[in-house]
């Protein structure tokens, strides 16, 4: 079966783009930029509610915003611009047509009809039940439905994607193994295929349960299932942000990755030991046996936080690999100086992996201990913890490689790079302070969604020390300077697909050529066992593990002084 | 351009680790191993363990022992609150309902004597948030959460409602004293 579709290649990049993947790849990342579009500003309305001076919305509306804030930003902006990489992992990289463009459309389709649902039935009121939506609170039926069609399309585009590596095989369009990119693109779409197994298992009953047709669903079961949906997502995120980190390191730098080995067996970490990690989103609930919670949420070790630890260890070590090649050698940190920080899809990766791995790995491995879980379960730590994750490391890594599409997919120029270079360092920057002003105010116990930590008119308010309200001041204030870059990442963005110039995207023909071995550079061949080829990093890393260590136990120590629990 | 072409080396897997790969993973592994055993050891010698014996209930159920234990115990009414104070004998039960949007009864407890606490929810998930403490734990309708607490310093407690229960949820708010 052979589809009549053309090639180009980008002059720029020399990546090979097939015509359907494009359009397929530009509709999806459009479409996610909208719905981050649409949480940035419900995001606004958060976070100026959160700020106790301020104190914007009414409570209703603070609830109904803080859902859809919620459901837009982790769900469909995030999902949706998964989907693009996937088809960029398989199409372009494999440099192969993608397999059933038809049905990459239903796909793209029933996500976007979906998404257009849920959010209607958010907006509409009677759906304010937060993404989580835990029975027996219902939301209308149509917020289930539009989630449930959402799911099957994203499932559907992770079959596109695996037909595509099909296609790539059988026309032998690469020679040997996949890069690893595309074997990290292909852990995050098996991850992905389990997470929403799981939530059609859990969003298919309560759905069929806000219609009438069954008539209970056990709050704790719910709990825990909605858990593998919702905590493997953010594998499929974890694996998805850590492709693009390799990708990013090679296209920037040309880095190789030190060895292939180690970074493929940390993605298979992730498949093996991070589904059930549901586990620790339940070590504050009742009905589940302590060895049951213990042993679920680390697998006797956390091998999961070891995949991380390694490639946190071992993306910026190819970058330092590669820079020490082309010559900046001196002393530890010469290629780090040296490094292109004026380029946003490099300064946006590195200061996504710093505050992956130091806020969100660090603050995640502390949250995920059975006991310590006491002292942060649902406070505002909780959102300091995954904003740390999930905006600093997959949405920034996101932005970054936006900002290198722009001129390859979209065959624009970036408009206004002034503003692009600063974009990340604001953006960046001001969520880190985000995250830790969130964390401070969680550690002295103030709660998530609450709509007034005053507790204005009850005659029984607890009053919060000064400190969490100084602290729920600056998360307002960092909130402000955050999605001030959020909205220049999408007036860049959006601003280059209008009105940005065109550029040269390379003519359209149908020849198409595999993607060739890289021949052996000697130097590239030259470490091995023998060498100690990433010292910088290496120092990085340990001070890493200092911090890790010290804030692990300061916690064990705060947790010693509170009430005898047994 | 490397990690987005195919492996140079056919056998990529055969390839050697370079010492700070094989070094880190060493260290990161040992750490993750410590990770896991301090939730084991603080099992065996720490005094924050979360009791998982939980019974099955309904609504109906819980609210009439809760009620029943409550008459018994009642020592005054609270003037902040209008609730019972109920003050269990030491080693005694506890019982604290949650419910649309608020903690019942309001408990006195001592300093330095245990209690078996009995959590319960009569309809969403709520959260038991003491504080200043800090303590969270989550509770869930139609299971019955037995919590052993020993209170270690005196005062006036607010248990703050911290998981999402309807538009009523940030009215959630409750008292617990400690002598
Ligand atoms: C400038 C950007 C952002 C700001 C200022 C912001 C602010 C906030 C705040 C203050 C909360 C906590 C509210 C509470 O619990 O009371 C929150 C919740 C949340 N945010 Fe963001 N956020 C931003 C971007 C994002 C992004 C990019 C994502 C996902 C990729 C995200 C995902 C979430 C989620 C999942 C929740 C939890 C909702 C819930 O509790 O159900 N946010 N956000
Ligand atoms: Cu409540
Ligand atoms: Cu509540």
């Amino acid at each position: 079966m052979s589809i009549a579709t053309t090639y180009r290649t980008c002059p720029r990049s020399g990546l090979q783009f097939e015509a359907n993947a494009e359009k397929l790849m530009i509709a999806n990342a459009v479409a996610a930029v909208v719905f981050l579009l649409i949480g940035g500003v419900l995001a606004l309305g958060v976070a100026l509610t959160r700020w106790p001076a301020v104190h914007w919305l009414q409570a209703d509306t603070f609830y109904q915003v803080l859902t859809a804030h919620g459901i837009d930003m982790l769900i469909f902006w995030i999902i949706f611009f998964e989907v693009a990489i996937l088809y960029f992992c398989s199409s372009t990289l494999l440099r192969c047509r993608i397999a059933t463009p038809k049905i990459a459309w239903l796909a793209y389709w029933l996500m976007l009809v979906g998404a257009i649902i849920n959010n209607y039935a958010v907006y509409k009121g009677g759906s304010s039940v937060m993404m989580t939506s835990y029975v027996p609170m219902m939301a209308e039926q149509s917020f289930y439905l539009g989630l449930i069609l959402f799911a099957v399309g994203a499932l559907i585009a992770c079959f596109v994607f695996f037909g595509t590596l099909v296609v790539a095989k059988r026309d032998k369009t690469y020679e040997g193994s996949v890069p690893l990119v595309t074997f990290g693109a292909i852990t995050a779409a098996i991850i992905a295929v389990f997470t929403i197994a799981s939530g059609a298992i859990i969003l298919i009953p309560t759905w069929l349960l806000s219609l009438g047709v069954v008539d209970s669903v056990d709050p704790l079961i719910y709990r825990m299932i909605w858990w593998a949906f919702g905590h493997s997502s953010q594998q499929i995120n974890v694996a998805a942000h850590v492709s693009v980190w390799y990708l990013v390191a090679a296209i920037v730098f040309g880095a190789k990755p030190m060895s292939e080995r180690v970074s493929r067996g940390a993605f298979l970490l992730y498949i093996l030991f991070l589904q059930l990690a549901s586990a620790h989103h339940l070590l504050a609930d009742p009905g589940l046996s302590t060895n049951w919670k213990v042993v679920n949420t680390s697998y006797f070790m956390y091998f999961a936080v070891l995949a991380s630890m390694v490639h946190g260890l071992t993306v910026p070590g190819a970058m330092e690999v590669a820079q020490r090649q082309k010559g900046y050698t001196r002393g530890l940190y010469e290629w780090l100086r040296r490094a292109p920080w004026g380029n946003p899809t490099f300064s946006g990766v590195f200061i996504a992996i710093i505050g992956f791995g130091f806020l969100g790995g660090i603050s995640g491995v502390m949250m995920g201990t059975e006991q310590l879980n006491m002292i942060i379960h649902n406070t505002i730590y909780v959102p300091g913890h995954f904003h740390a994750t999930v905006v600093v490391g997959t949405t920034l890594t996101f932005m970054a490689l936006t900002y290198y599409l722009i001129p390859t997919l979209f065959k624009r120029e970036v408009i206004n790079p002034g503003l692009a270079r600063l974009q990340p360092y604001l953006f960046g920057f001001s969520m880190y302070f985000f995250c830790l002003v969130m964390m401070g105010a969680g550690t002295l116990g103030v709660s998530r969604r609450h709509w007034d930590m005053a507790f204005a008119g009850m005659p029984s308010a607890y009053e919060w020390p000064g400190a969490a309200y100084l602290m729920m001041g600056l998360v307002g204030i960092s909130a402000v300077a955050a999605i001030v870059g959020g909205a220049i990442y999408v007036y860049v963005t959006v601003g280059s697909l209008l009105w940005g110039k065109r550029v040269e995207g390379g003519a359209a023909s149908a020849s198409r050529e595999p993607t060739p071995l890289m021949a052996p550079a000697v130097a590239a061949q030259g470490y091995g066992s023998q060498g100690f080829a990433a010292p910088g990093t290496f120092l990085l890393a340990m001070v890493f593990l200092v911090a890790f260590i010290l804030y692990y136990f300061v916690n064990w120590k705060y947790l010693s002084t509170v009430w005898g629990l047994s | 351009m490397s990690a987005i072409l195919p492996p140079a080396e056919r056998l990529w897997w055969k390839h050697p680790l370079d010492r700070v790969e094989g070094t880190w993973i060493a260290i990161a592994f040992v750490w993750c191993m410590i990770l896991f055993f301090m939730m084991v050891f603080w099992h065996v010698y720490g005094n924050q363990n979360l009791s998982t014996e939980t019974y099955s209930t309904t609504p109906e159920d819980f609210r009439i022992k809760a009620e029943a234990w409550a008459e018994k115990y009642t020592v005054r009414i609270d003037e902040t609150t209008g609730q019972p104070v109920v003050a269990p004998p030491d080693g005694g039960d506890a019982y604290l309902i949650t419910r649309l949007w608020s903690f019942w009864p309001t408990l006195e407890l001592e300093k330095g004597k245990t209690y078996r606490l009995h959590l319960s929810s009569l309809d969403y998930n709520h959260g038991l948030s003491l504080q200043p403490v800090n303590i969270n734990i989550q509770v869930v309708p139609g299971y019955e959460h037995v919590v052993t607490v020993t209170p270690n310093q005196s005062g006036t407690y607010g248990l703050v409602c911290n998981e999402f229960c309807g538009i009523g949820h940030h009215m959630m708010v409750g008292r617990l004293y400690v002598k």
